[in-house]
């Protein structure tokens, strides 16, 4: 027999507006309006202040750890629009580098700073904001988007609720594609036909794990497309290419119950968190050049060349931002300390009785559950025998 | 609350003439409540076609058909997932686990997921999901297939355990476990799902952290939960020949733990045994003699026995894996010896 081919497979990577702000018109023809890139370029730009702010907050003892976002502003900025043009009301379901797409679809933006405060309350998301939690553990939330995605379908199918486009879109880095449970919910996703959208900013690093030591393969996307999904790879940094391909797969989902996987290449301009140092491990070359790609100045370059953007614009943007996160900040830092009761409730959708007890001995002087033992030196058994 | 003996408020009577299997009341308890709410679904390994590893669900796949009676890859952890993500956008899946030895690689989805999502979002997404399957040493099935969670899991705050010990409860219990709006694990064993005994038909809700009184007497209290129980009324059986008589309580739920009942019961016999078929090293035996010493010290004419399996992975020869599990025996010898 002669040898033949069992599967063969390209993948698409698309790029609309590069490094030097060219911009391709047969790719790009139909994605952002102008106003719609000034907007987004004006929305990275605060979100590119907060971080600045979020960095500070921690620095000065006011805030635990932060990831900060800078560089992937694009990423979050493409795909958060599209969602909210195309499928409001979708579910996003996070990691902690896409704050712009959460602000875009509604998130209140003193949430991530409580969030990374250390303050519960963070998580807690207004009705009627389909985000999840910010997940910690890397890489086990695209299950729960499968799972969301899952419940979208059978709504529609088994409990006929009328289905409107909205999709499920999860946000994970290069390094979580290693974990299991990312793989288990790209078999799920193509298996059972789920209207999920995978999003992976390859950022290149996994704190100070570089992308060659992550995984053999060539792209990340590639490893979506072993599952039987389609697979597109863009340029994260471009947020014609990022709302383009994200468009695309919202169409996918919602009209063909069809997941897709979109690998956007970007980069992280500053460390993995702020209890890192990133200059550690990483060559200032690479980094130099990165910071040449910088999605705000692509953006901003071109939205100069076509007149509309000028200085002045620039700096009443950059005037408002400051006002702008400054409020955000004095909202997140002036909400009243939680009760100690915060740390009992929502423990179970009703508190069985053993967790009052505890809510109520804590109260008392008792050490334990039992709020006979309010002290242990006064040997108070009354009923004793 | 106080260990019930006989049917309270509206539970249907213990006993009658319909005599069915443990696994035909675990069913009835789900095809039943999927009849009355379509936001329910089965899912899991080998669940719909071939009607479940232990046919459970037999009969499940025609009747509700393949959208809600769902088999999945083998991929513990990814149905788990996919399963908290469907019950936080308000539908109520219940998992199979073919055996919870195979839910430790679901060990992120169910213990760090799903307990913790009402917490974490601040009361807005908790997760209505039963997880299921078989628990402890099924017979002969190797070290790695014959876990007892329970010690392990209930250790985690924000989810409920229940462990029946007979078709009644199995039936009662689970239809409370899919009505509940928290993550229930839920521990049955492939021992006991041939086991036969009348259950009602009509659907019944029994209350999760209420102790059942399978037995009275003043000797001496015997504390069990899932299928110790039997070997407890065995040994019950057996001491009753030599005059003494035991409480037997059967805890149902682990978590809510019926601590109160024991208590209770306790300060009427003044000692206490139970029987644990887990390892001993901080175990739920562990921690009902815990509270018992912190509640009713003062009470006890005799320290607290255990008896549990012996501190070792699960053997795989029949002797050796009897050896080292509980039985009436042990239980007999550890009554008379705390007397
Ligand atoms: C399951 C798990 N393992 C390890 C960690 C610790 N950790 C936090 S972030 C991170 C790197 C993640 O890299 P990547 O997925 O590429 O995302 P990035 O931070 O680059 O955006 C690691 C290992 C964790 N939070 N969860
Ligand atoms: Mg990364």
């Amino acid at each position: 027999m002669p040898k033949r081919i069992a599967y063969k497979i390209e993948i698409e990577s698309i790029s609309i507006l590069d490094e030097h702000a060219n911009f391709d018109e047969s790719l790009g023809a139909g994605t952002l309006r102008d106003d719609e890139a000034v907007f987004l370029y004006e929305q990275m730009t605060i979100v590119r202040h907060y971080d600045e702010i979020a960095f500070k907050l921690q620095r000065s003892g006011r805030m635990g750890t932060y990831p900060q976002n800078k560089g992937q502003e694009a990423a979050a900025a493409g795909a958060g629009f599209a969602i909210k043009k195309h499928a409001p009301g979708s579910w996003l379901v996070p990691c902690y580098r896409e704050n712009l797409a959460l602000f875009l679809n509604g998130l209140p933006m003193e949430k991530i700073l409580l969030h990374w405060m250390g303050d519960e309350r963070g998580n807690q998301i207004p009705d009627g904001v389909n985000i999840l939690p910010i997940s910690i553990p890397i890489g086990t939330h695209p299950l729960h988007a499968s799972g969301l995605a899952w419940s979208l379908k059978y709504r529609e199918r088994v409990m006929k609720e009328a289905r409107d486009n909205s999709v499920v879109i999860s946000f994970f880095g290069d390094g979580a594609s290693s974990e299991g449970d990312v793989h288990e919910a790209m078999n799920f996703a193509s298996a059972l036909k789920l209207p999920a959208i995978f999003l992976c900013q390859n950022n290149r690093w996994a704190i100070s794990v570089p992308i060659s030591k992550q995984m053999g393969s060539e792209t990340v996307v590639q490893k979506a497309c072993a599952y039987g999904m389609h697979g597109v790879q863009a340029d994260g940094n471009d947020i014609f290419a990022m709302y383009k391909v994200t468009r695309d797969a919202i169409e996918r989902a919602s009209n063909d119950m069809k997941p897709t996987f979109i690998e956007a290449v970007t980069y992280r301009l500053g460390d993995h968190t702020t209890a890192d140092d990133a200059r550690r491990y990483r060559d200032p070359k690479e980094v130099e050049a990165w910071f040449n790609k910088d999605p705000l100045i692509r953006t901003r370059k071109y939205l100069e060349k076509k007149n509309l953007w000028s200085a002045d614009k620039q700096t009443a943007l950059e005037a408002k931002a400051k006002e702008m996160v400054s409020q955000i900040v004095k909202n997140a830092e002036g909400i009243a300390k939680p009760t100690s009761d915060d740390i009992f409730d929502y423990t179970f959708a009703t508190l069985p009785d053993e967790i009052i007890r505890q809510r109520d001995t804590m109260h008392t002087h008792s050490l334990g559950q039992n709020p006979s033992q309010e002290t242990l030196n006064a040997h108070t058994h009354a009923g004793a025998r | 609350m106080s260990a019930v003996m006989d049917a309270v408020g509206a539970l249907p009577p213990r006993t009658g003439d319909r005599v069915i299997q443990f696994r035909e009341a675990l069913r009835e308890a789900m095809s039943e409540e999927m009849r009355n709410d379509e936001r329910i679904f089965l899912l899991g390994e080998e669940v719909a076609q071939y009607k479940g590893a232990y046919k459970v669900s037999e009969g499940m796949l025609e009747e509700f058909g393949p959208k809600r009676i769902i088999d999945t890859p083998i991929s513990e952890n990814g149905f788990a997932g996919l399963a908290i993500g469907a019950a936080m956008y308000g539908l109520k899946p219940i998992v199979e686990f073919m055996s919870w030895s195979f839910s430790l690689v679901a060990a992120d989805q169910i213990l760090n997921n799903a307990p913790k999502m009402l917490y974490m979002s601040g009361g807005q997404w908790g997760c209505p999901a039963v997880f299921r399957g078989n628990d402890g040493a099924g017979g002969q099935l190797g070290s790695t297939h014959s876990w007892c969670v329970e010690a392990l899991y209930a250790n985690v705050p924000g989810l409920k355990m229940a462990i029946p010990s007979c078709p009644y409860d199995a039936k009662g219990l689970l239809v409370t476990a899919i009505r509940d709006p928290d993550p229930v694990f839920f521990l049955e064993s492939e021992r006991m799902l041939g086991d036969k005994a009348h259950v009602p038909e009509e659907q019944y809700a029994i209350p999760f952290g209420q102790a059942y009184k399978h037995r009275e007497g003043d000797a001496c209290t015997l504390v069990s939960f899932g299928r110790p129980v039997n070997f407890c009324l065995e040994a019950a059986d057996e001491l009753a020949t030599d005059g003494i008589e035991v409480d037997v309580l059967d805890m149902r739920t682990i978590r809510p733990l019926d601590i109160d009942s024991i208590i209770e019961s306790v300060k009427k016999t003044n000692r206490i045994v139970i029987v644990d078929q887990s390892w001993p090293f901080a175990g739920i035996a562990s921690e009902v003699m815990a509270q018992v010493c912190e509640r009713c010290f003062d009470w006890l004419d005799h320290p607290p026995v255990r008896v549990t399996t012996d501190d070792v992975p699960t053997p795989y020869s029949k002797v050796l894996e009897q050896a080292y599990l509980p039985n009436a025996g042990k239980i007999v010898k550890a009554v008379k010896g705390a007397l």
